[in-house]
């Protein structure tokens, strides 16, 4: 028999993007592929940016005097903020997807407590660590340069 | 329940209709339905079809959550029909879709066999590498409690494929398995009598394994039976890496009990039925 | 089996980066703060900071590993990021390419840089 017409019902991008009444992890999921991505795009500039000291302290001078104003500051102050949130929330990741932070299996029991449960206390302490490290390195970008 | 819930009310149910010799696209369609309390989201669709249209197509069989047929995204989130009465997520309107990442047969109908045939492909029984199980059918395998801890929770599945629905990567990846079904052989991998993680690694550590979860955690979110497809996968990824990496050996399934040879028959017990097919 | 290999070496990377990286944040982040590795004062950019760190060999050695560990632990995530989109057999295998290309020229060429300081 051959198969009838049907609808292809996949969500594409937009279930990327879900949560809210959901899942918070899920809004994490999102951040941990925007913050890779930005940290990623920085990174393969900041490789062409820093080679340049090996032309000297002339070219060097010269990257800085290029990549200097409030725009690239404000945009090297938001790379500092996807590392650090990339960085606490990957530590929470490896935990996880190494199977240390969800647990063994265990008996349901309604209402279900899931690996989700079991993992919280540490994304709170992961994203509370990441909290810190902003505020230390906001003061020392912000008030001390 | 809480008293601004008390009491019969009318709810718009706003279905998402899909017929397939004439729509293009899915479109919305609103029916009222009185609601009592204690009505489930099931019961609603069912007085929709006796009195106002029976056009109104979905699929339901036990309407107590334990066949997985009636799976639907209900307010948003994937759900059991059956399994989610009306006045505890809904105050005037109430949302009902076919389950997202899969196809619409019709209306509220998903088609879910790319779920099963991917479930099928990764073995889901009990694989000897020593004994054919056929051979020696009764025979008892060891295994104790604890062991049967390690995946009685993932054998509680019911294939609903809820999860599938909530799933991120899913929403893109048509190559990806999905939670489903690598739960379940995670649920196999880890039972003792098994042998088959050798074959299910191939799979499972391929371009649509476990290498595309990332651990959103919806899968367990919206599991209607506490199956908790993220923990199962993120479990079979420490066996997988930990296995690429050396540092479990090649698991060996448990052995069988055999016959006792103290055993005595008791006094007074009648000899079984004889076969009532010819035996081989 | 293929993605089990590339996905272990990912997150082996991202161990490698979560100490590189860290140590490489302090120094650049910090200098206010903790002045680690800045002989040259608190700021961390100045010439004579960056010329004294490019003259260390250990600290050479180290943005070379963080060069290739960040590139591998990238563009893996990239890569990931990509082939969920839900791209075709022929698109996948040019992504692999343009990736494995780009990342070994980008390597060649900071690990150039890096060894090129040196004697500046």
């Amino acid at each position: 028999m051959a198969d009838p017409k049907k609808y292809d019902n996949r969500l594409g991008l937009k279930g990327w993007w879900g949560g809210g009444r959901w899942g918070f992890e899920r809004y994490l999921y999102t951040l941990h592929r925007l913050t890779g991505l930005g940290v990623l795009s920085y990174f393969v500039l900041h490789i062409f940016v820093t080679s340049s000291r090996a032309f000297g302290s002339v070219a060097w001078e010269q990257w800085m005097g290029t990549v200097a104003g409030p725009f690239f500051r404000v945009g090297e102050f938001l790379v500092v903020l996807a590392f650090i949130f990339h960085a606490f929330n990957g530590v929470r990741l490896i935990l996880i997807e190494l199977g240390f932070a969800v647990g063994p299996a265990e008996e349901p029991i309604y209402p279900y407590k899931t690996s989700l449960n079991t993992q919280r206390p540490l994304m709170i302490a992961m994203m509370f660590l990441a909290g810190v490290a902003v505020i230390v390195t906001g003061y020392d970008f912000w008030m001390l340069h | 329940m809480d008293s601004q819930h008390a009491g019969a009310r009318d709810i718009v149910y706003v279905v998402r209709r899909y017929n397939p010799e004439t729509d293009a696209a899915p479109h919305n369609k609103e029916f009222t339905v009185h609601v009592e309390p204690g009505m489930t989201v099931l019961d609603g669709l069912h007085q929709i079809k006796s009195e106002q249209d029976a056009t109104l197509v979905w699929r339901f069989s036990c309407r107590m959550g334990v066949c997985g047929s009636c799976g639907m995204l209900i307010n948003g989130k994937p759900m059991l029909a059956c399994n989610t009465q009306i006045m505890h997520v809904a105050e005037r309107i109430l949302t009902i879709g076919p389950l997202p990442n899969f196809e619409i047969i019709r209306d509220l109908v998903p088609d879910l066999r790319p779920m099963f045939n991917r479930h099928i492909s990764g073995m889901p029984n009990i694989r000897r590498t020593d004994v054919d199980p056929k051979a020696v059918p009764t025979d008892e395998y060891y295994q104790t409690p604890e062991e049967l801890t390690r995946f009685l929770q993932f054998s509680y599945c019911i294939k609903c494929g809820c999860c599938m629905a909530a799933c991120p990567t899913m929403a893109t990846d048509k190559e990806y398995y999905g939670p489903m079904p690598l739960a379940q052989f995670h649920r196999y991998n880890v039972d003792t009598r098994d042998g088959g993680f050798e074959q299910r690694k191939k799979i499972a550590g391929g371009p649509g394994g476990v290498a595309r979860c990332h651990y959103a955690g919806e899968c367990s979110n919206v599991c209607p039976k506490g199956v908790d497809p993220a923990r199962a996968i993120q479990l079979m990824k420490r066996n997988l890496v930990f296995s690429y990496l050396g540092l479990i050996g090649k698991k060996k399934p448990c052995g069988t009990i055999g016959p006792d040879p103290h055993a005595q028959r008791m006094d007074g017990v009648p000899d079984a039925p004889k076969y009532t097919i010819e035996q081989k | 089996m293929r993605e089990t290999k590339f996905w272990t070496w990912h997150l082996l990377a991202g161990c490698a980066i979560l100490i590189l990286g860290s140590l490489h944040m302090i120094t650049m982040h910090l200098d206010g703060v903790l002045g680690l590795f800045n002989p040259a004062g608190p700021h961390a950019l100045d010439w004579a900071n960056v010329a004294a760190r490019a003259k260390q060999t250990a600290y050479v050695v180290i943005y070379i590993l963080l060069l290739g560990t960040a590139l591998f632990h990238g563009f893996y995530g990239l890569r990931n990021i990509v082939f969920e989109l839900g791209i075709g057999k022929g698109a996948r295998s040019f992504v692999n390419a343009v990736l494995v290309i780009g990342g070994l020229a980008l390597f060649a060429f900071g690990t150039w840089a890096a060894v090129a300081a040196q004697a500046v």
